[in-house]
Formats: C-alpha cells, structure tokens, sequence
C-alpha cells in the first residue's frame, strides 16, 4: 500500500496493469507456441511416439496371454516347486484346442520358444495330437502322454512366466540374462550369451571411430579457423562435400576403392609393395575407415565453431609471454577447444553407436553392430520384443553419456565461461 | 656481446633501415630508423594504416622484417621467435586466457619459464598487490570489468621483469574516464619500475600525456621523433602540426624570405610574417599553422607592433567548461579557431566582423597540404 500511495497509484489500477502485463505476455507465448507447434506435433507423431512404441514393447508380453488365456489363470496360483494341479492341465487343453481352432497356436509357440528352445515343438505337436479334450481328471495323464515335457517343470515355468501382461526377459536376454524355473536371474547359455559381445564390440568400434576423426578433424579444423575467409569457405565446400552424396554411395566407393582387386590394391601391388592383396575391407578396417569417412564432417564443424572463437592475440600473447609453440597449444589453445572436442566427440560417438548400413556393407560377420540385430529381429525374424529391448538399452547409454556431457559442459560454465 | 661492449651508450632497441611490405607491392614501413633508450617511454603515433603497429608487431617477434634489422640490448633479433625475447606485451583486447584464473594468467609467464613455486606465488602476489586486486585472484576474466582486465593484462606483461615492454593500444577499448585513469597509473609504473615501454596509438592527446617522446607516423615514415612539447611547439611538418594537437591551417605563397622568418601572402587575401620552418623558397606554396590558444581576437582597428592582423568572421562560439572556442571564417577557411577564456564568447555574434592577432613565432610556414 505504502508503494501505491508512493506512486500515486490506489490499489485497484495496480491489478489491472498486471492483468494488462500477464496478456501481453499470453499473446507472445500463444505466438511462440503456435511457431513452434507444427514442428512439435511432427516430432510427437514421429519421434516421441515411435520411442515410447519401441520403449513399451521391450516389456510388452502379451502374445502367450491372448493364446492361453485359461492357462496363464490357472497358473497364477501355482507356487511353481512341483508340476502344476489337474486344472492347469485341463485349462491348457482348452486353450490349445481353442487356439487351433483359432489358428493362432503358432504366436504362442514363437514367442515361447525364444524362452524354452524346442518349445514350438512341444507346442505345435500336443495342439496336432489333442484330438478330443480329455475327461475331466485325466487331462494331466493325457497331455503328458502325447509330450513327455509336460511332466517337466520347466516347460510350465516358461508358460507362467510368459504370461505378461509385462516382463523382464528381452530385457534381460539383451543383457545376456535369462530367469530359470525359480525365478533367479541367471547368466543365458553361452551359445545364446551374444549381445554384451556385440554391445562391448559396438561401442569399441564407436571409439576408435571417434577417435580417428578426432585425430583427422582437429588439424582440419585448424586449418580452416586460421586461414583468411576467402579460402577457409572453399576448404569448408570439400569438408562438406560428402553431406552432398549418399551414405549408400560413399559407402560402395569405399568397397571399390578397398577390394582384393580395388584401387589401393591394385596401386600398391603395381608399386611392389605387396605381393599378394591385402585383406582391406569385409573387416574391422574397412569398417572404421568408412564410418571415419562418413562421421568426420560431424567432428570438424563442432571444433571448427570452438577454435573459430578463439582469438588469434592469445596465442600471440602467450608466445610472448615466452611460451614455446608447443606450451602455447597444450596450455592456452588446447583446453579452449574442449568444448568442442566434447561436442564433436559426442556427436561422432552417438551417432557411431547407431550405425548399420557401413558396417553391414564393408563389415565381415564379426564387425555387425548392435544396430545390425536390432534390424535383423526387426526385419527378418520379427522379434520385436528383443529389437526393443536391445534398441532402449542403446537408448539409454546415449541418454547417459548426453548427461554426462551436459553435466561436464555446464561445470565448465559454472566455474566462469569459456568466452569473455 | 664484445662488439656491443665497445658501443658508447647503446640503445636498448635500434631499428636499422627497417622494411616492410605485405603484398611486395607497397612498403608498410618505409626505410625506418629509430633507436629506443633504456628506461624510456616512447609512443608510437600515427592514424591507422601508418605503420606504427606493423613496427610494434615486428619488435614483438610477431612479423618479420622484409629488409633490415632490429637489435635488442644489441642483439639482432629479426630471426629470435617471440617466446625467445624476454618482451612483455599488453594487447588491445587484453587477450587474457579466459579458460585461466586472474592469478594463473599472472603466474602463466612464471611457469613457462620454469619458476620455484614459491617464488612464482610471491612475485603473482606482489604484482597483483601493484594493480591492487589481491582479492579477485581466483576470478575468471570474463567476471571482471574492461579495466580490471586491463590491470590485469598489465600485471602479466611486467611479472616477469622483461627488457622490454610493448603496449599495443591497450586502453583502445575503455571509456575516457577510465582511460586517463589508467593512463596516469601506466605512468607511475613506468616511473616506479623504470621499465621501458614501447606504447602504441592513435590518439595524440594520450600521446602527449603518458610519452617521453613521441614518434609520429605517417605512411610508412617517422615524420618526427621529439619530446612531446617539442612537438607540440616546434612540429617538422605539416602532418605533424595537424596531428599532434589543435591547428589552424592557412594556405599561401611565400613573397619574400629573410633568416629564420618569411612574408606569405595568404590565398584567401593579406599578409602574415611567419616562421620559416619547412618551406623551399620564396614563390613556394606553403600551410600556416596557427594553434587556437595563441590567437587573440580584438575588435576593430586595434594594432599591436609586429603581430599579424586578419579580419575574420565570426562563425558560432561553441562554450566547453573550462574554456570556450570562436569558430571563425579567416581568409577563406571557414573553420578557424580560436580558444578564448570561458565567458568570453558572449560577446560575440554570428556574423560579426572582427579581427584576430597572432605573434610571427607563434605561425609556422610548412609545407602544402
């Protein structure tokens, strides 16, 4: 009150001035919003939602559910020490013969034999075999007749735990994990244990790329911050030049290029360095010099932007100061571009994990990425389940390493700023 | 070294028959001269483009001579790269390293060469003590102020006790206030550390303040090399008369020229005696140059024995605090001045015809324009 008696102002003209404020503020946000609102809706429909698709069906399990409805009922009681009672054999019955009238005994089978190998044929012959539904008492007699497994433990854990709605095992199984019959988290045979093979040899494969255009950009984009504008921009031109052709392209010409009988070969042959050709592509070479090839614009134009920022009188001073060329760049220039270096390296990384196409070209069996079976079980052998899970597990280590280096740039901002 | 030894009085810094040139076309620096004493404070002036920081960038080890040599405490030093030449240096933007605390910047030239850590912590401490910022040691840059940089800028360049230290228009950047502030602390340190500072800059009032001598550049050439009064009364050139201070230019032709003193007859009409300073002979075109504060105006018919006496036309009267300036039309320059004593331009109307006094000595006969 005593500032509006001061301004001159009652209390009732101050409420209306900021009602007055709070709408001119709501027509620039609704202006803003509306701005932004067909790219937001674009990304909802076709980024956000196909994430959380993909999220949500790593632990989706619905498949055995919808086959066996009675089954998973009349298992969820069972304590799973001992075979299950009469009336899950009886209820199973129903829901084979059900199913094959149904014709949908087989998305059952599929989705239990991922967890019980086998399963498919334990399944497809007692639904071929179960002519009549059992009398009521001889149903556990009868099933175990036509399939022995039936009187196996096991075979009734995998129905249960198949049952859903939700479940752990693509999870698990794409950490190299399965549940036994007694519910422990164990590791998978070693025959199914491939994919902390395949994440370690993805995120291998990652670095080494990173690195490699690290080595190759960063005098690049020297290069391209310290020359005069005229021929900084044709220098730029060449570093963007292969954003102008196709991955398929640039890849392909590294296979003529890298051959038994391609280009290098045949030069170096015709040079007598080598007798015999050498083995340059279908390997972990080949992979990472074509990946190089393709991510290096990535790692240039981030520390180009950096070093861009760093002013020539810095260097100057600190030779002046008497600091060899050497000392300069390692204490002055260097730690400048760290950002930079930080973001180029992210970016090169992420985008590294996520490669398929290269790899799948140029790269022998033993150099496939995770993204290379996340396809596979998408494309070929629809197991959606486990293209999910490998894909959020992927997923997650790109959110925690963006994190990570969020994290590191914003202490660097905290404790001053890298500009002044 | 023994050859050196043998030189009466060596300079520390000699320029010898000094060439530039970028492009091989056209020299930046013309054929310079100069030789710096120890413990002198000397500035390089001129307007940009003059040469005076190719000269600064060429003693700082950061260009290369195309013709000559540059010797330091008698040393040539055209080949020495920059870290070998024990030179400070404090640039226009400071160029503090912005990813380093105030107190590494300071100590960066201490450890780069090596020093105990105790030692380096007591002379970081003792220079920032100098530009009294103890306290914002840990700092980053970027958190301070254009002149708190600039401090410290300097700090770093002197922490190391180099031979030598340049300044590149250090105080380009700060507003007037803070820049004669500076100027003046600049000047104590020199006088308390008796360092020797190579100063660089456009500005000629900065000049004249902070110099023991001056330099003044024009097109790749030293006009003149002078104390700062010396220059200021007793300028070569006409460049130099414009450049360094307030003139007033006439145009003319020398009639007749006797000893040190000559008869110009003025194109804009009537006569002055003059100074002969730069002027080849009678019937040669020359520039008068007149400085604002040695002209009198008085009112009609008013003579005084052997002073020049012009009409003029009063033009407007701009009032500046201190003092007042009458800007009036004499022999057809349009935009002569006159610095009169505050107060005094009331009495003056536009349109006015009045008449203005000027001692011979106080014109200088120069060279066309």
């Amino acid at each position: 009150m005593t500032a509006a008696s001061l301004t001159g102002a009652d209390a009732e003209t101050k409420v209306p001035l900021k009602r007055r404020l709070k709408q001119a503020e709501r027509a620039r946000q609704i202006k803003a919003l509306a701005l932004v609102l067909p790219l937001l809706l674009f990304l909802l429909f076709t980024f956000a939602g196909p994430i959380a698709g993909m999220l949500w069906r790593a632990v989706d399990d619905q498949e055995v559910r919808q086959v066996l409805p009675q089954t998973i009922v009349a298992l969820a009681n069972w304590d799973g020490k001992d075979l299950p009672d009469e009336k899950a054999y009886a209820a199973l019955a129903n829901d084979i013969q059900a199913a094959r009238a149904a014709g949908t005994i087989a998305i059952a089978a599929k989705r239990l034999n991922y967890a019980l190998n086998g399963f498919r044929t334990i399944l497809t012959s007692t639904a071929r075999n179960l002519k009549i539904q059992p009398e009521p008492g001889t149903a556990k007699e009868a099933l175990g007749k036509i399939n022995p497994a039936w009187r196996n433990r096991t075979t009734w854990t995998t129905i249960r735990d198949a049952g859903g709605p939700v479940t752990s095992f693509y999870l698990l199984a794409a950490l190299d994990l399965v549940r036994n019959a007694d519910g422990a988290i164990v590791a998978a045979s070693p025959d199914q244990a491939i994919y902390r093979e395949i994440f370690a040899r993805t995120f291998l494969i990652s670095l080494g790329v990173t690195a490699l255009c690290l080595i190759l950009g960063f005098p690049v984009a020297y290069l391209l911050a310290a020359l005069p504008p005229g021929r900084s921009n044709l220098l730029m031109i060449f570093v963007l030049l292969p954003f102008w052709t196709s991955l398929l392209v640039r890849t392909c010409a590294w296979i003529v290029l890298l051959q038994s009988n391609g280009v290098v070969n045949e030069s170096l042959h015709w040079l007598g360095i080598i007798d015999a050709p050498l083995r340059l592509i279908y390997n972990r070479f080949g992979v990472c010099v074509a990946m190089t090839h393709v991510l290096l614009p990535f790692m240039i134009l981030p520390l180009y932007s950096s070093m861009k920022a760093i002013s020539p009188a810095y260097m100057r001073a600190a030779a002046s100061l008497g600091a060899p060329p050497l000392t300069a760049f390692l204490r002055i220039y260097l730690p400048q571009t760290l950002p930079g270096i930080g973001a180029g390296s992210l970016l090169v990384f992420i985008l590294a994990l996520g490669y398929y196409i290269t790899p799948a070209l140029v790269g022998g069996a033993a150099d496939q990425m995770i993204s290379y079976f996340i396809a596979l079980y998408t494309t070929e052998t629809a197991n959606w389940g486990l293209a999910s899970a490998l894909g959020a597990l992927l997923l997650l280590a790109t959110v925690l390493l963006a994190l990570v280096y969020g994290k590191l740039v914003q202490g660097q901002q905290v404790t001053g700023g890298m500009k002044n | 070294m023994e050859a050196g030894m043998l030189r009466p009085a060596p300079a520390l810094v000699r320029f010898s028959g000094i060439q530039k040139t970028y492009d091989g076309e056209h020299l930046v620096v013309k054929n310079l001269d100069l030789d710096i004493k120890k413990g002198e404070f000397i500035t390089l002036l001129g307007p940009s483009g003059s040469g005076k920081t190719t000269t600064l960038m060429m003693l700082a080890g950061f260009e290369v001579p195309t013709h000559g040599e540059i010797y330091l405490a008698d040393r040539p030093i055209k080949n020495m790269p920059p870290h070998k030449r024990d030179i400070g240096m404090v640039f226009q933007n400071y160029a503090l390293f912005p990813h380093l605390t105030i107190e590494e910047n300071v100590a960066f030239p201490l450890s780069v060469r090596k020093t105990s850590k105790a030692d380096t912590q007591e002379r970081v401490r003792a220079a920032l003590r100098m530009i009294k910022m103890e306290t914002l040691a840990q700092r980053r840059p970027g958190q301070l102020s254009g002149g708190q940089q600039q401090r410290v800028a300097l700090a770093r360049a002197l922490v190391f006790n180099p031979q030598l230290v340049l300044m590149d228009e250090p105080l380009g950047a700060l507003d007037k206030r803070l820049r004669e502030q500076m100027q003046l602390e600049i000047k104590q340190l020199h006088e308390s550390m008796g360092i020797t500072i190579v100063y660089v800059t456009h500005d000629q009032s900065e000049a004249l303040t902070m110099s023991d001598r001056i330099a003044v550049f024009n097109d790749g050439i030293v006009q003149q090399i002078d104390r700062p009064d010396a220059l200021y009364e007793h300028p070569v050139n006409s460049f130099v008369a414009n450049f360094v201070g307030e003139n007033n230019v006439l145009s003319g032709t020398v009639d007749a020229f006797e000893r040190n003193f000559c008869r110009v007859a003025l194109a804009g009409g009537g006569t002055v005696t003059a100074r002969a300073v730069n002027i080849s002979g009678a019937g040669a075109a020359t520039s008068l140059s007149v400085r604002p504060e040695r002209i009198a105006i008085v009112p009609n018919g008013t003579s005084s024995d052997g002073a020049n006496r012009l009409p003029a036309k009063v033009q407007s009267t701009i009032y500046l605090g201190d003092h007042a300036l009458a800007v009036l039309d004499v022999a057809g320059n349009a935009e002569f001045m006159v610095k009169l004593q505050p107060g005094a331009h009331d009495s003056l109307t536009h349109g006015e015809s009045v008449f203005i006094t000027f001692r011979p000595e106080d014109c200088l006969a120069l060279d066309p324009v």
